[in-house]
Parts: structure tokens; C-alpha cells; sequence
């Protein structure tokens, strides 16, 4: 980039930087003022709300089928109830955000035709896509710090302050517990990453927004198909899907990091993968939209 | 009954395979050598023995021989996987069938030296004459023997009693039977009956040891008859007769087989001189994860070490255990990992003292012993023991029935390995107390207890009535205490496990000082997590793929042409083909300028390589070859050049929830230049859109987002301003302002590209023009060049000219074309004259009313565009 401080004088329009443009702040107003991303974040915000709602009107959670799930004790505490609005999301609900800011990101541009603009500006096209993809994933992390801090802070409100009681059996200091639900919102968002590349790069290949994200999020429920096919073995270790609710090893007496290191590298592996291509693919495309 | 020595070959006269009996089989995996099986029943005094040999591979090699013995109450069957692979691993093995168990006939004799012992020597016998089998010398193979529990201690006693035995591998087994029965003196009864059932009852066994279960049953207390009867039928009878390296695996939640089993026969085994190690494996007869891969893998090892000799085998460290380090919430398995130290270190290595406190407590021993209190539970859910470790207990002492001593909450985590022991003071209102001592890991909230492995450690004091003193000596785990837990002891008068005195009595207990000595092996370090390499190699692998597509062989950008620097455009050589359209050229070999000031028409009709061309110009497309220079500089994608370029190509391109004036203002904070250079105003003013700016631009009509479209190009007043069909959608005011708009741009010494198929429009406008058709350039020059040329007249006519004359006239030599408009024919000349034109008009009966040169734009543009076709 300091290349081009030295360009000569009269290449540039006065005041043209490569490296100033589209900024981070540029990109995250074009995005924020989308009904989608105040849709999204309505949703997850109010799922709480849904939540306390519902264990109002239906009574305390019991198990089903004996399988013990956080559902059991949702209504412990404000963390235990954080915790179940994070194991009723992580699955899917927190998907639908992450493929939809990274799927969205390039592909909407392209269907307005504002990329072209964009690009003739000019922004460089790595320089497009590193404030894209940033933003992009940063308006995934808030949504996926919103759900568990908006169920923390309102369950809180209506169960109290109190430890993390595990379902199967024991608990957690508040204290401790706090730091431990961090550590699984930040695995959530690395095994996630997968899906965000995914997107991101599907993002960069078509010029329908709603392809990407679909595509992305299609992908995803076919990873937790196979994921349910046991006879796939071992195999399943290496796809993503295998390890989505490997966040929960944070919520035990013992903390244990195994699974949650597997599912990251797993994640990040596929995700730099899916990234380059993204980038690469960008870089000699054809932009005829 | 006297029975001849064990060396004497009994053996190959004795045993008669049974006619037809012998069955061969082969079993083979993929890949691996196929397995052959021969199954053959063997005659034995007082029963007839099934078994099962396996070998892999040629038939000639000599290989040591393995004998698997299998648990109580099953059979033969069980161990083939494991003796597969050994077969496969280079061994011949062995298994068979115990006494009473399986297809072999005769009676348990709960592993009777003269009985089931002796029928291991057989089997060792008859592997002696087998071709196949690996000898140290006449008659005397060389051989192991391992199993899991009934068949672990065959293999124990086997070497006790057999000197031909190379090495032994027992697991979850037995050293004293005397001990595992009636542990101090107290009758472990849950356990026993199962025992007895799982043979399928009494009458299976032995007459004589099912006279003694019926009597200590009965009894709930065990006789001295009893425990000398289990004592002389377990390995420790030959304990010092045991002298071949021994693997010790023991379970840890295991309340039939305790680890103070193993403890005993490795301390036994290595003072006779034998290597030994000591494997506590995660589950065990309670429950939980046996870990059969890995004890079956290190057993291989273990034989592969001393019966084949290989040096290079690793029998694994002496002392290893298995600790669990949570639930893998994936698949819901506890993950397990290994510590281990070079040296067994026994139960009570490096105790930490743990204080207790509590004052002298009385309980009660409730009649008939009930209810009782509960620990471990045998048969009750799989892994419900192993759960302990993971924080979790399913405990139960029920108020006025215990004694309990708490210490204070631990400063420092601590790792118990062994068993805890304390000094307690005993009283009871009876004769003799008995006591079942446990200690329990308490969370710091007070509620969460749990009690590692769920066991409980028995204990009879004799003679109580006057208070005694005794060591209590717990349950030997393997469990973390974390830092700001408690200890607890509790000494309860039942268990559910255990018979307990019937007769109701009470019983006060106190501390004796010293408090709780708390075992501990500093030097088992735990395996670090054991993660499998692709948890680092992923990662990096991605990374390395990512990078290699990210690098590409960088383009060769060419040096800025400094003579061109006042140059707005060159195009040369220009060529691109779709991917899709392999024949069809979008725009092929094209070439023009445009220098500073000029208004220029880009004129061709739809599809003849206009918005190509404007794409390459922006660096949105790659030309195929050729080359475009904005002043001076060629572009690439993203060149900085285009900085100085402003352009509408192919209709608006907006956001369409923001409104006309954040769209501008954004887009051009995207372009990274000062605010201040923008002059948004003056575009604003061009757009006239009005209050409109403020509405979102999904609301806008066409026009409206034509013309904010146009406003956008025009930001910061670019040195080349490039508009692509800008009256599309505007009405004619507007387009007659867009004209004066575009004259005064270039005034200033910028310029302007327009392209347009509406040719009437730029006609007024523009200063030069570049025609295209079909991707080539047609024509090129100031617009009076290309109108006003002499060499295109308009040939007026009275009458319009037929079809045929037309094409009579285009065929003239020295006309390059001719074509029929409403006013009368438009002709190209190509070397006639005019006065040539008209002589063969007149001669082809045309009635001429005028000619002259054409001016309107647009039929020049049809001309050179049929002159090409």
C-alpha cells in the first residue's frame, strides 16, 4: 500500500487514498440502516423476552424423553437462562444472521449495482472486500453477543442473580459462570466462521443476495444431516456441524477445551480456505452486473 | 484326590480331540491377513473343554501362543475380536471356555487350582504340539495368558501355577477372593449374589462352594471355613510363585474388584522380581468406560515386549491412570486422559494431611440393616460411578444412621490418588461395630456431594463395646479436589452393598487426631490434552491452501506514458470475448483517443461493444488484449487513475434504503477523498431532485435515479466524466439540460464521454465522435467530419426509390453504399464523384429533386453502420 504514496503526482484525484477508502464506519452505515439487519436484530432480542413468556404461561421446563438438556433448568438463574437462550439458538437461530450479513454483503451490492460504483470509485477490490467481510463479521458477533447478553440481563431481571446450575447435576459461581458463558459465546462465533465464509464466498459468486444466504444456510442443515448419519464415523470429526454445541463443554464443572479446540480448528481451517477463495475468485472476476 | 504334576504330559495322550470336532474357518479383514479359526472340543477330567485357535499368516512361521480367558458368566466367544487380533498381530491364540461356562461341561470351581488351573496347563500342552507355535523347549511353548476379570485371574493363577506361563496381562481381577467377598470381615453381598446368578445359580458350582454362599449368605457374615476356602482358590495362595512380567489393568469404579486388588498383586509380583505396571483404567465392573482399545492395544505391546522378544516395543509406563476431564457434549462421552509416572507408587504415596473437624457423633445401626445407605450400585446404569468425576453423585445417607467430619474448604486444589486413611474412635452398644467409611468431595455452595467412584471402604471393629481405636483405610480413587472444596468423612452403620449387622445397636464415633491422610502421586503428570494433530495441522493446512490461491503471478502493470499525461483516453488495440460467447467478440481491436476538452460520442446501437468498452474503462472487466490509458496511466482494476474518473454506466446504482442524499454522501466517503472536495451541492443542483433527496432512493421513479445517478459521476467534478445513454428516461427539458449541462462540463478543460444508440440527441452536443458496430470501430472524428463529409450525400427523390434500384446503386463501382431513408436515398461515395453519382441515378431512371450533403447525424450513423454490415 505505501506504493502508493509514491505514485506520481496527477495519477490520483487530490486526496485519493487506496488504503482510505470505503472505511470500516462507511460500510458498517450503508449496512446498519437495512431493514434486515434491524429485523435480525429485533428477533434476537426479543427471543428472551419470548422465552420468559413462555416459561410463564407453560411452567417450569422438564425434561423430554429423560434426555437432559439446559432446557431443565432454564429458569435456575439469569446465566442458566442465557445459557438456554444460547442452546435453543446455536443451532440454527444464530445461523440465519451470520450467513445472512456475509451472504448478503456482496451480492446485494451487485443486484443494486452499486458495486460497479464502488469498484470505479475506486476501492480496490481486496480493499472491498476486507471492510465488507469485516463488517460483515462484526455485525455477526453482535448478534451473536446480543441474544446472550439481552437473556443474561432479562433473565437476571426476572430469575435472579445466582450460580449456573448445571443440568446434569452440580453448579457454577456466577461468577465463574459469567467468563465461562463468554468463552461459549466466542465458540459459537468461531464454529460459525465456517458458515460466514461459506456465505462470503458464495456472496462474491452470484448476483442474488437471497442465493448466497440460502446457499449458505442450505449447506449448513446438509452438514447437520450428515452429521446425523453415524455410519459416517470418524469422518464427521471434520465437519462443522459435529461440533456446534461443543460450547456447552464450557458450561461443566471441568472445564473441558477438546471439543471446542476441534471444532474451532475444523471452522477455521474450512473458513481460510472458503475466505481465499472468496478473495481470489473477487480479484479476476468479471464485474458485469 | 492326588493328581499328577503338571509337567508330566498329560497333555498330548490325554487330550482327545473329539471326532469331527475340529472345524476350520477363516476369517479375514480387508487388507489383513485372513485368520484361521479351528474349533475343537477337548476331553478334560471332569469336563469337556471348548475351545477356539486362531492363527494368521503362513503356517510355518513359530509364533508365541496367547491364551484368552473370558469373564464370569460368559464364554469363549466374547474374547474373539481380541484373540483376531492378536492372531493377526502374530500370535497363536488360544481361547476357550471356562468350566460350567459356554459348550464346556462340568462345574464351576471359581477358578480351582485343581480344576480350571489345571485345564489352562492342558491348553498349554496341546499348544506345545502345535506345528505353529513358538517353543522354549520340549513341551513348552511360549506363552501368555490374559483376560478380564474371571479370566484375568486365570491368567494370574495359570502363572502361579504354571512355570511354562512367559507373561501375564490380567485386568479388572481378583488377588485375593477372600478379601473381595468378605472385605474386613464384612459379607459384600450385593455383589455375591449377583456373582452367584450370573453362573446361573448355586448348583453350578461346586458343591462345596455353594454350601459355603448358602451359609455365609444366610449368615450375612462371613466364616473362617469360607474365607480359607476363597483364600486358597486366588492367585495371592501362589502369590510368590508368580514371577512374569505382569500388566496390572484395574477399574476404578469398580466396587467388586477393588484397586487395592491390583494394589496387592503388583506389589506381590514386583518382589518376586517380575516387571510390572499398573493401568487403572477409567470404568470397571460398575460401570464406564473400559477403554478395551486401549487396554487391548497396550496388551499387545506388553506381549509383543516379552513374548516376542521385540526390544523396541513399548510396554507403556509403569503406573498410568485414566482421569476424566469432562463430557464431550458432542457425543456425550466423558474424555479421558491419561497421567502416568515412571514408578507405581502404591495407595498411600506422599499423603497430605487434611484436617477434620466434628465432636463425637452417635448413630444408629438400624434393625435388620435398612435401609440402607447407598454408593455404588452394582448393574445400575452403566457409568453412573464414573459420573463422580464429572461432578455428579447419586449418594445417599439417611440422617441418624452416620458420623460425618468436615475439613475446611481446600486453599489448594489437590489430586487424591490412593486411598485416604484416618484415625477413628469406635464404640458401640454391641460387640462388634461394623463401618462403612467413605469420603466425599463437597462443592463450595454445601449441596453438591459427590463421592469419588461411589465407593465405600468396609470395616468390622471388634470388641467395640469398650471403645476402640483403628486406621480407617478408604476407598482407593483417583480424583481432583479443586481449591475451595471440602472433605468430608462420613461413617455410616449400612450400605446397600454390604450385609451389616441385623441386631440393632449404637455407635459413637470421634476423631482420633492426625486428621485425613490424603494420598497423592505428585509425579503422575497428565497426558497434555491429547488432542489429535489435525487440531493444530487443520488450521495450518487451510492457511497454506489459502494462501497458495491467494498468490497470483502479479500483473505487470505498465509505466504511466508521460506524453499522454494531458491525454483524458487512448484506447488501443481493445479486444474482449465473453467466456460464454466463444466466437462472438464483444468488442475486437479497437482504437481511439480523446483529448482534453472534447465532448465525445460513443454511438453504436444496442449491442455493438459501447458498454463493454466503458466497463474496461473502469477496470470492472479484463480486456483479452489491448490497452487502456487514462491520462497516461493503464488501467487495472482499481487503478488509482480512475480517482480522476466519473461515471454512469448502465443505469443508477443506489442503496435503495437509504435516501438520495446519504447515498451520495456515503458513496463518497467510500472514495476515502475530503468531504470538501465533493462540491455535492453543485451535483445535487444537476440532479434537481428537490425534496426528494430526502425520501429513499427506493421510492425514486426512473428519472430520478437517472439523474442522482448523474450527480453521483459528477461528484468532486472528475477530469473525465463518462456517461452511458444519460437521457434514458428523461423528458425532453431534461434532456435539452443535460446537453448544456455536458456542453459547460468540458468548457472547463474536463471532458466528457457519452454514449448513446439515440444519436439526435448527442448530436447537438458532442464535438467528436467514435462510432461503433459489432465490437469494432466504425468511424472516428469531430462530428462535422463524420455529418458533414462530402462523401455521404442525401439524394432526394420525387417518388420513393424501389428496393432494386437501391441495389442497383450500392453495387456502382466507387459507392460503398446505399440505403432508402423517407426522404430519398443516402449514399456513400467511395471514390466516384458526385457528378458520377447523378449521371447513373439519371441513367437508372431516378427522379432527382436534389443532392447534396448530408448533415443529420443519424442517417450518417445508419450508412456507416450498413456499410459495414
Amino acid at each position: 500500500m505505501s506504493t502508493l504514496m509514491d505514485t506520481p503526482a496527477g495519477e490520483t484525484a487530490p486526496g485519493y487514498r487506496a488504503r482510505h477508502t470505503l472505511p470500516l464506519r462507511v460500510e458498517a452505515l450503508r449496512q446498519l440502516k437495512r431493514r434486515r439487519t434491524l429485523v435480525m436484530g429485533a428477533v434476537l432480542g426479543a427471543l428472551p423476552f419470548v422465552l420468559i413468556v413462555a416459561f410463564a404461561i407453560g411452567g417450569s421446563p422438564s425434561s423430554r424423553n429423560g434426555r437432559i438438556t439446559l432446557m431443565d433448568t432454564a429458569t435456575a438463574s439469569g446465566v442458566n437462562f442465557a445459557a438456554t437462550c444460547l442452546f435453543v439458538s446455536a443451532g440454527f437461530l444464530l445461523v440465519v444472521p451470520v450467513a445472512l450479513f456475509c451472504g448478503d454483503t456482496v451480492a446485494s451490492e451487485a443486484s443494486w449495482s452499486s458495486l460497479r460504483y464502488l469498484l470505479a470509485a475506486p476501492v480496490p477490490r481486496a480493499r472491498l472486500l476486507w471492510s465488507k467481510l469485516a463488517v460483515a463479521l462484526g455485525f455477526s458477533a453482535a448478534a451473536i453477543v446480543l441474544l446472550p447478553v439481552v437473556a443474561l440481563a432479562a433473565g437476571t431481571a426476572v430469575y435472579g442473580w445466582g450460580p449456573l446450575q448445571i443440568p446434569t447435576g452440580g453448579s457454577l459461581g456466577a461468577g465463574q459462570a459469567v467468563p465461562r458463558l463468554a468463552l461459549a459465546v466466542a465458540f459459537v462465533f468461531v464454529s460459525q466462521l465456517v458458515t460466514a465464509a461459506l456465505a462470503f464466498w458464495l456472496s462474491t459468486r452470484t448476483d442474488a443476495p437471497l442465493g448466497a444466504v440460502g446457499g449458505a444456510v442450505g449447506l449448513t442443515i446438509v452438514g447437520n444431516v450428515l452429521d446425523a448419519v453415524t455410519a459416517l464415523g470418524h469422518w464427521r470429526d471434520f465437519l462443522p456441524a459435529h461440533w456446534q454445541f461443543a460450547w456447552a463443554d464450557a458450561l461443566q464443572p471441568h472445564l473441558e477445551w477438546g471439543g471446542m479446540l476441534k471444532g474451532s480448528a475444523v471452522s477455521v481451517a474450512y473458513a481460510l480456505v472458503l475466505f481465499a477463495l472468496a478473495f481470489r475468485g473477487f480479484a479476476r472476476k468479471d464485474i458485469v452486473s | 484326590m492326588r493328581r499328577r504334576r503338571w509337567r508330566v504330559a498329560a497333555g498330548a495322550g490325554a487330550l482327545v480331540a473329539l471326532a469331527g470336532a475340529g472345524v476350520w474357518s477363516a476369517a479375514g479383514a480387508s487388507g489383513a491377513p485372513a485368520v484361521h479359526r479351528e474349533d475343537r472340543v477337548l476331553d478334560m477330567p471332569g469336563a469337556k473343554i471348548d475351545t477356539s485357535f486362531f492363527t494368521a499368516g503362513s503356517p510355518h512361521d513359530k509364533r508365541p501362543a496367547v491364551l484368552i480367558g473370558h469373564g464370569f458368566g460368559g464364554s469363549k466367544t466374547e474374547t474373539k475380536g481380541q484373540a483376531e487380533q492378536l492372531a493377526r498381530d502374530g500370535y497363536a491364540v488360544m481361547t476357550w471356555s471356562a468350566r460350567g461356562f459356554g459348550s464346556s461341561t462340568g462345574q464351576i470351581g471359581l477358578n480351582d487350582p485343581a480344576a480350571e488351573v489345571k485345564d489352562v496347563s492342558r491348553l498349554i500342552d496341546w499348544l506345545a504340539e502345535r506345528p505353529e507355535v513358538r517353543l522354549d523347549g520340549a513341551g513348552d511353548p511360549r506363552v501368555g495368558v490374559t483376560g478380564v476379570s474371571y479370566g484375568g485371574a486365570i491368567s494370574l493363577l495359570a502363572a502361579g501355577y504354571d512355570k511354562r506361563v512367559d507373561a501375564i496381562a490380567p485386568e479388572m481381577t481378583y488377588w485375593n477372593l477372600s478379601d473381595v467377598f468378605f472385605p474386613d470381615g464384612v459379607y459384600k453381598k450385593l455383589w455375591a449374589g449377583i456373582f452367584v446368578s450370573t453362573a446361573g445359580g448355586c448348583q453350578k458350582f461346586e458343591p462345596q462352594i455353594c454350601a459355603m454362599y448358602n451359609r455365609v449368605a444366610t449368615a450375612g457374615q462371613p466364616d473362617e471355613a469360607a474365607e480359607k476356602l476363597l483364600e486358597s482358590k486366588s492367585p495371592s495362595a501362589v502369590g510368590d510363585r508368580i514371577k512374569v512380567p505382569a500388566l496390572i489393568m484395574q477399574g476404578q469404579t469398580d466396587s467388586l474388584f477393588p484397586l487395592g486388588q491390583a494394589d496387592a498383586m503388583a506389589r506381590r509380583i514386583a518382589a518376586n522380581g517380575a516387571p510390572v505396571a499398573v493401568d487403572w483404567i477409567a470404568g470397571g465392573h460398575d460401570g464406564g468406560d473400559r477403554e478395551t482399545g486401549r487396554t487391548q492395544a497396550r496388551v499387545t505391546q506388553w506381549f509383543d515386549r516379552y513374548l516376542k522378544d521385540d526390544k523396541s516395543a513399548d510396554t507403556g509406563p509403569a503406573f498410568r491412570v485414566t482421569r476424566t476431564g469432562g463430557v464431550n457434549s458432542t457425543d456425550g462421552s466423558a474424555q479421558l486422559r491419561g497421567a502416568s509416572s515412571g514408578t507405581y507408587p502404591g495407595l498411600e504415596s506422599d499423603p497430605h494431611t487434611v484436617a477434620l473437624t466434628g465432636r463425637e457423633q452417635s448413630f444408629a445401626n438400624p434393625p435388620g440393616g435398612a435401609p440402607p445407605a447407598i454408593s455404588a450400585v452394582p448393574g445400575l446404569g452403566a457409568g453412573l460411578s464414573g459420573l463422580s468425576s464429572l461432578g455428579v453423585g447419586l449418594s445417599l445417607d439417611f440422617p441418624g444412621q452416620y458420623a460425618r467430619f468436615d475439613s475446611a474448604p481446600l486453599a489448594a486444589g489437590l489430586h487424591l490418588t490412593g486411598s485416604p486413611t484416618v484415625r477413628i474412635k469406635v464404640k458401640s452398644t454391641g460387640d462388634d461395630a461394623v463401618l462403612f467409611g467413605k469420603v466425599y468431595d463437597v462443592g463450595p455452595d454445601g449441596k453438591q456431594q459427590v463421592l469419588p467412584s461411589q465407593l465405600v471402604a468396609p470395616v468390622r471393629v471388634a470388641g467395640a463395646k469398650d471403645g476402640k481405636a483403628v486406621e480407617l483405610t478408604l476407598p482407593a480413587v483417583d480424583h481432583t479436589i479443586e481449591a475451595g472444596h471440602r472433605l468430608c468423612l462420613v461413617v455410616a452403620a449400612t450400605d446397600l452393598g454390604f450385609a451389616s449387622p441385623a441386631a440393632p445397636a449404637t455407635y459413637t464415633v470421634s476423631l482420633d487426631g492426625g486428621g485425613l491422610a490424603v494420598p497423592t502421586v505428585p509425579a503422575a503428570k497428565t497426558a497434555s490434552a491429547g488432542l489429535a494433530w489435525w487440531v493444530w495441522g487443520l488450521p495450518l493446512i487451510g492457511a497454506l491452501i489459502g494462501g497458495a490461491l491467494l498468490v497470483t503471478r502479479r500483473t505487470h502493470t505498465p509505466d504511466p506514458d508521460p506524453e499522454l499525461a494531458q491525454v483524458p483516453l487512448q484506447i488501443a488495440g481493445l479486444t474482449k470475448k465473453y467466456a460464454k460467447s466463444s466466437d462472438r467478440y464483444a468488442v475486437r481491436e479497437l482504437s481511439f483517443r480523446v483529448d482534453k476538452g472534447q465532448v465525445l460520442g460513443l454511438l453504436g446501437p444496442n449491442g455493438a461493444g459501447k458498454t463493454t468498452t466503458l466497463r474496461m474503462l473502469m477496470g470492472l472487466i479484463r480486456p483479452d488484449d489491448g490497452e487502456i490509458r487514462v491520462f497516461g496511466h493503464a488501467i487495472r482494476p482499481g487503478s488509482p487513475v480512475l480517482s480522476r474518473v466519473g461515471a454512469f454506466v448502465e443505469g443508477a446504482g443506489f442503496l435503495p434504503h437509504l435516501s438520495g442524499r446519504e447515498n451520495l454522501e456515503l458513496y463518497w466517503a467510500a472514495t476515502g477523498r475530503p468531504a470538501g472536495d465533493s462540491r455535492i451541492e453543485e451535483a445535487l443542483e444537476i440532479a434537481g431532485l428537490g425534496d426528494a433527496l430526502q425520501r429513499a432512493v427506493r421510492t425514486y421513479s426512473q428519472g430520478m435515479r437517472q439523474r442522482l445517478a448523474i450527480a453521483q459521476a459528477m461528484l468532486g467534478m472528475p477530469d473525465l466524466l463518462i456517461l452511458d445513454e444519460p437521457t434514458n428516461g428523461l423528458d425532453p427539458p431534461q434532456i435539452r439540460e443535460m446537453r448544456d449541462v455536458m456542453i459547460r462540463y468540458a468548457e472547463g478543460g474536463r471532458t466528457v464521454i457519452v454514449s448513446s444508440h439515440l444519436l439526435s440527441e448527442v448530436e447537438q452536443s458532442c464535438t467528436h465522435l467514435v462510432v461503433m458496430d459489432r465490437g469494432r470501430l466504425v468511424q472516428a472524428g469531430p462530428v462535422a467530419e463524420i455529418t458533414g463529409g462530402s462523401d455521404i450525400l442525401l439524394v432526394t427523390t420525387v417518388e420513393p426509390v424501389a428496393e432494386a434500384v437501391v441495389d442497383k446503386v450500392a453495387v456502382l463501382p466507387g459507392i460503398g453504399s446505399a440505403l432508402r431513408t423517407e426522404e430519398g436515398l443516402l449514399v456513400r461515395l467511395e471514390g466516384a464523384t458526385t457528378t458520377e453519382l447523378i449521371a447513373e441515378l439519371l441513367r437508372l431512371d431516378v427522379q432527382l429533386t436534389g443532392v447534396g450533403p448530408h448533415r443529420r447525424l443519424e442517417d450518417a450513423f445508419l450508412t456507416l453502420i450498413g456499410g459495414s454490415a
